[in-house]
């Protein structure tokens, strides 16, 4: 069994996003890039069942489309545990573009499981993963909190609306991850980091994918109005305000 | 030309945000001086299918079941895919949730449509075709455009208004039909709550955190839930904790809602936080630091204990109900 996890880096949360050029792109000055959340947690669920001798997974890649800046943040992926990289050499664009990048690495290597994140948390399209299982014609089972292996069986636990799933899935496949699929992300070790080095990273050339949709400006979030303080004596008033004023009572 | 809408149904039965989705394609027809199409699969009866009509859509294409057992992206994919082409679909309409979220990305490989996920308003102009999405976990909006001619939009839950607009729909129902239904997937086991509001259909919410303290303060937290007819959810210390399950967990890694009224009870306001749930309509925090961030992105506040504020606010809506 081998598994490879897509990765996208994202501006650490706690960035506060800023945009130049008259709002038509990101300001990345200062920016804090981390490896978006739920592909953290993909793989490190992938390092759990590869760990477990009795799963058989082989071997745990990574997988990410972007420039070479983005190395450090392949080298984490690696020095937390992954076994190998690939990088297609593009400038991410769209879901799209993106998708038919990831395509390239699966039409290289051959894999079982393909993790994606269930959204990045920069564009926050929740697309790529679906979008990539579509053009490999692979079946994908979206929102996953669970993945375990049962005798060479995928078994996968996916919530739906005021319930969980749990299904059978048949290899290969695009799992879609979202919270619950691992409890902490992994964190590299020191021994992790020095062997990050010497592993492989391959690159790969773009494919020649054009974007659907192009961004044009950025807008901050209107300002809200300032917070009307009810006294904690009486928090009758608050209902009344909520009731006659916001009307959401 | 056509505007479709891909209206999912729960058990045979449409939600409000079933309606919605429909008024949005209606509306947007109207831009677009085109007709709007409902497109249901599953086993919906005829009475059901035309409380769409409420909204104002005049055509419903009803896909039995067929051959399919369950939901199943890659099948579902498919019809809505086939649909849209047989009816020459300029714009395509789903919801930002679970299956839509499944769904629209396979579409759009399809049929090489562009896609913006989670927008919440009509298009911001036609040509070229913009819309504007949340960005950055809500700390931004960008405008995007699509630049193919069959476009797919995902809406999100609670943020267009129904517009009711009585019409008599035709239904034209027949059998899906897959030439060869893919069978990668199959269900073993499904749990299902009932009777519960669920977190992202609720129109008020409340939730708590850490600043709750202990998970034996909760009775009044659901309890205020419970009169209020709405749902609780938590921050995501609280379900690591054990405090809450973690269906109730929201924030950038949980759950992203937008209920008309979001009370923060004990919840200090982290970007994380704040990314789940910005896009409600009123926000009330609770917290007994007045420093709170949480306070900067409320409209309603109240600075104090919630173990004291809480009971106190459950007696009065208690008493504004009777
Ligand atoms: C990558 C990443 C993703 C994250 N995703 C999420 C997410 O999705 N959702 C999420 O919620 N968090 C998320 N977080 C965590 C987030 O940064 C905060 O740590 C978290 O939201 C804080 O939860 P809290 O407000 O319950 O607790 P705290 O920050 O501890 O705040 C408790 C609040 O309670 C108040 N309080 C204390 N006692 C009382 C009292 N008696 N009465 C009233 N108020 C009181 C305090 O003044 C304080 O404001 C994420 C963090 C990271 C790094």
């Amino acid at each position: 069994m081998r598994i490879l996890v897509c990765i996208s880096h994202v501006p650490d949360t706690t960035t506060k996003v800023k945009f130049a050029e008259n709002n038509t792109r990101l300001d990345q000055t200062g920016i804090q890039w981390v490896i978006n959340p739920w592909d953290e947690l993909s793989l490190t669920r992938a390092l759990e069942l590869k760990d477990d001798a009795g799963n058989g997974v082989e071997s745990v890649s990574v997988a990410h489309v972007g420039p070479v800046s983005a190395e450090p943040t392949i080298r984490k992926a690696l020095a937390i545990g992954a076994d190998a990289a690939f990088r297609v050499d593009a400038e991410p664009r769209d879901a799209y573009q993106v998708a038919a990048q990831l395509k390239k690495i699966f039409e290289t290597a051959a894999f079982d499981i393909i993790l994606c994140g269930i959204e990045s948390s920069d564009y926050n399209g929740s697309n790529v993963g679906s979008m990539l299982a579509e053009m490999l014609d692979l079946p994908s089972v979206s929102a996953i909190s669970g993945l375990r292996i049962e005798n060479g069986a995928i078994i996968v636990t996916r919530e739906i609306d005021g319930g969980k799933e749990q299904l059978s899935v048949e290899v290969p496949f695009v799992g879609i991850v979202q919270k619950g699929i691992a409890k902490e992300p992994r964190i590299a070790s020191m021994r992790g980091i020095m062997q990050a080095r010497t592993k492989p990273i391959q690159l790969i050339e773009p494919a020649p994918a054009e974007p659907l949709t192009a961004i044009s400006t950025f807008d901050p979030p209107k300002p809200r109005a300032a917070c009307k303080f009810a006294d904690p004596e009486n928090p009758a008033q608050l209902i009344e305000w909520l009731q006659n004023e916001a009307k959401v009572l | 030309m056509s505007v479709i809408v891909y209206t999912e149904n729960w058990d045979g039965k449409f939600k409000k945000l079933s309606y919605e989705l429909v008024s949005y394609a209606v509306k947007l027809a109207e831009m677009l001086q085109t007709q709007a199409i409902a497109l249901s699969i599953g086993d919906v009866d005829d009475q059901e299918l035309k409380t769409l009509g409420r909204y104002g859509i005049g055509r419903i294409i009803q896909l039995d079941r067929g051959p399919l057992s369950h939901f199943d992206s890659q099948a579902y994919a498919r019809l809505i895919a086939d649909t849209a082409s047989k009816e020459n679909a300029n714009v395509l309409i789903m919801a930002n949730n679970n299956a839509g979220k499944s769904l629209a990305p396979r579409v759009s490989v399809r049929l090489k449509a562009a896609l913006a996920s989670g927008v919440n308003q009509l298009p911001v102009s036609l040509q070229p075709f913009l819309v504007s999405k949340r960005v950055f976990s809500g700390n931004a909006f960008a405008q995007m455009e699509l630049k193919t001619d069959t476009r797919i939009l995902t809406l999100a839950q609670n943020s267009f208004d129904l517009a009711e607009n009585p019409a008599d729909p035709v239904i034209e129902r027949s059998v899906a039909s897959l030439e060869a239904p893919p069978s990668g997937t199959r269900v073993l086991d499904i749990q299902k709550q009932s009777g519960k509001t669920l977190l992202t259909d609720a129109e008020i919410v409340v939730s708590g955190g850490r600043g709750m303290k202990t998970p034996d303060n909760w009775a009044p937290l659901v309890e205020l839930a419970e009169l209020l007819g709405g749902a609780t959810a938590c921050s995501r210390p609280v379900s690591d904790e054990g405090w809450r399950p973690h269906e109730e967990h929201t924030g950038q890694t949980g759950k992203i809602i937008a209920p008309n009224l979001y009370f923060a009870i004990g919840i200090s306001g982290a970007t994380q936080h704040l990314a789940g749930i910005s896009s409600s309509k009123y926000i009330v925090a609770i917290n007994s630091d007045k420093d709170a961030p949480i306070f900067e992105a409320a409209q309603y506040g109240i600075v104090g204990d919630a173990s004291k504020v809480l009971p106190a606010l459950v007696e009065a809506v208690k008493k504004m109900k009777s």
